[in-house]
């Protein structure tokens, strides 16, 4: 059994010599340590600055992009970004909330250009905008399909 | 890294690519000194199920390429968010369908972990051989289809002659040849029959032999050298940057390995080597999954000698079904089956990612829970989906003929692409 630690000053008070922790002390807007994952919550402008950051602290690897809708509360997405690191052998989760009326946020493929296929990904079934993403397509669905299948509001079977 | 971060090298759709031809004004006359666009698949026996490509090619030169996926597309993650978490295991088998019971493993692992669920020493090391028998199981078919792809199509029934033998002991334990469910949420589903162990020895004890078999056809054959050697290049920076993992990351010098470097369901506990190649090319991709496959067997012979006694489920009540026996004379156990058969059980609230390497690469499950019967959010992630971002960048430059041998060396199962 894990103990949880919740909020910002008391993750970052248990783990000072986490690289992350160090790496996020100035955008993180929340943090969690939950079932030994560290999530850390930033807010959608800052999310190319968090992952440079990351990245230079040694989390090397983009594992996904996906997405959780919080339907029908607001903050409605919720955009996660895990990341590994190859020579601290850690998993970082990065979370970003997004409200209903501004669902988008800047594309990471800057970043790590494996970001593409699951931005697209993301785009496609939850309608979430990535900005200056090379190539925001559908990649699922078909090009005409009308509405996102994995938002709550999307039923699983019957009429739309 | 900075050759990848730019624009033309990210996938650039098929739209782009189309567009970018008819900018010429020839159009298609391949006698035109201009670059042709063609498509091939989905519908084409070498690109592994329905892959769509869309190539530009200047001659027999691959310009640009651009993956069209979708094709089977079944929206399973939108399945598991109406179905109990012990429902979602049979969707789980029908991802990468060749090695369903490492999806298991790697479902089971997530939502133990959002239970917090201790599972048995004997669970684990059942997970552990039938995971590996799995990379055996999945190995196989690679290496029948991407030979049969190259022309070699003796290997091909060579390969599946083996896997016959493998899916006849998935068969004996799960009662299923290719969609086991066999590991469940807290354990495994059944005890293995008596006699069962001996079967997976005496193959085991036959299959070096076999590996000996694939290569004598294979290893000194001059067109396989030719077809593979050089072929399909990335350098290390441009495949940790495309999100490449497993095996063809390891071809690219990378060593990393899960199961070794962040253990799950006890591999700390066995000695096993990581085999690593550094050319990146599809010879090395070929050099190392021969390797991985008689690692293989020093885990499954590890997993059957040190076998434990003992429960292979949890002692969870309210999360496993009851043993019949003690359904029919219990109440309490009556109770609880029946509970558990039409409410499902409850999960606590958060998230959990869990990550296994899976015979293709890196598979993560990501289940978010609401703290209610049925998952709030299951999100798979396969290797095969970012492997396949790299595939532009293998193959840019070289021939078309190339795109084949690179295709099925990546080993990409299309089920696990779409979902």
């Amino acid at each position: 059994m894990s103990s949880t630690i919740n909020g910002t000053e008391a993750v970052f008070a248990a783990f000072p010599d986490e690289p992350a922790v160090k790496a996020l002390a100035g955008v993180a807007t929340g943090a969690k340590f939950d079932r030994d994952e560290l999530t850390i919550a930033v807010a959608a402008p800052d999310i190319i600055a968090a992952c440079e950051a990351v990245k230079r602290a040694g989390y090397n690897f983009l594992e996904t992009v996906t997405a959780v809708d919080w339907y029908p509360s607001e903050p409605r997405f919720q955009v996660t970004y895990h990341m590994l690191s190859h020579s601290l052998k850690r998993r970082l989760r990065i979370i970003v909330r997004l409200a209903s009326d501004s669902a988008q946020v800047d594309s990471i493929t800057g970043v790590w250009p494996s970001a593409n296929f699951y931005e697209r990904e993301v785009f496609d079934l939850f309608g979430v905008t990535f900005n200056n993403h090379p190539n925001l397509r559908r990649i699922m669905m078909p090009e005409d399909w009308n509405g996102h299948p994995l938002r709550k509001d999307y039923p699983v079977e019957g009429y739309r | 890294m900075s050759s990848v971060a730019a624009p033309d090298q990210i996938n650039p759709g098929i739209e782009d690519v189309v567009a970018d031809n008819n900018r010429h004004k020839h159009g298609n006359d391949p006698i035109a000194d201009q670059t042709m666009v063609i498509n091939m698949g989905p519908q084409h026996p070498s690109t592994h199920g329905v892959l769509r490509l869309v190539l530009e090619i200047d001659g027999e030169t691959v310009v640009s390429l651009a993956p069209d996926i979708g094709y089977l597309h079944t929206g399973i993650e939108k399945t598991c968010e109406a179905k109990f978490y012990q429902q979602v295991v049979p969707l789980t088998d029908r991802i990468d369908y060749l090695s369903p019971m490492t999806n298991n493993t790697a479902y089971a692992l997530a939502v133990e972990k959002l239970l917090q669920l201790e599972i048995p020493e004997k669970a684990q090391w059942l997970r552990v051989l039938f995971n590996e028998l799995m990379r055996l199981n999945s190995h196989l078919v690679w290496l029948g289809t991407h030979a049969m792809d190259i022309g070699a199509l003796t290997v091909f029934l060579y390969c599946f002659r083996e896997r016959e033998q493998l899916l006849r002991i998935f068969e004996a334990v799960s009662g299923q040849r290719m969609m086991t469910s066999y590991i469940r949420v807290g354990g495994v589903s059944l005890e293995p029959p008596i006699g069962l162990f001996d079967d997976i020895r005496a193959f085991l004890k036959d299959f070096p032999s076999k590996i000996d078999e694939y290569e004598g056809l294979l290893q000194n054959n001059p067109i396989w050298i030719k077809r593979l050697k050089d072929v399909g290049y990335i350098s290390a920076e441009d495949a940790i940057a495309l999100g490449v993992t497993g095996p063809v990351l390891r071809a690219a010098g990378v060593d990393f390995d899960l199961r070794r470097d962040m253990p799950y369901s006890s591999y700390e506990k066995f000695q096993f080597n990581v085999p690593i190649a550094t050319e990146s090319d599809v010879w090395a991709r070929y050099i190392v999954r021969m390797k991985e496959m008689r690692e293989s067997i020093k885990i499954c012979l590890q997993a059957l000698d040190g076998m434990p006694e003992g429960r292979i489920t949890a002692d969870a009540p309210k999360i496993i079904l009851p043993d019949r026996e003690q359904m029919k004379t219990q109440m309490e156990s009556l109770i609880h089956h029946f509970k558990i058969v039409t409410e499902g059980f409850a999960v606590p609230a958060g998230e959990a990612t869990s990550s296994v390497e899976a015979a293709h690469g890196m598979m993560n499950y990501y289940v978010v829970s609401d703290g209610t019967s049925k998952p709030y959010r299951v999100h798979i992630r396969n290797a095969d989906y970012a492997n396949l971002q790299a595939l532009e960048t293998m193959c840019k430059g070289r021939l078309l003929a190339d795109v084949v041998a690179v295709i099925g060396s990546l080993d990409i199962v299309l089920g696990a692409i779409d979902r």
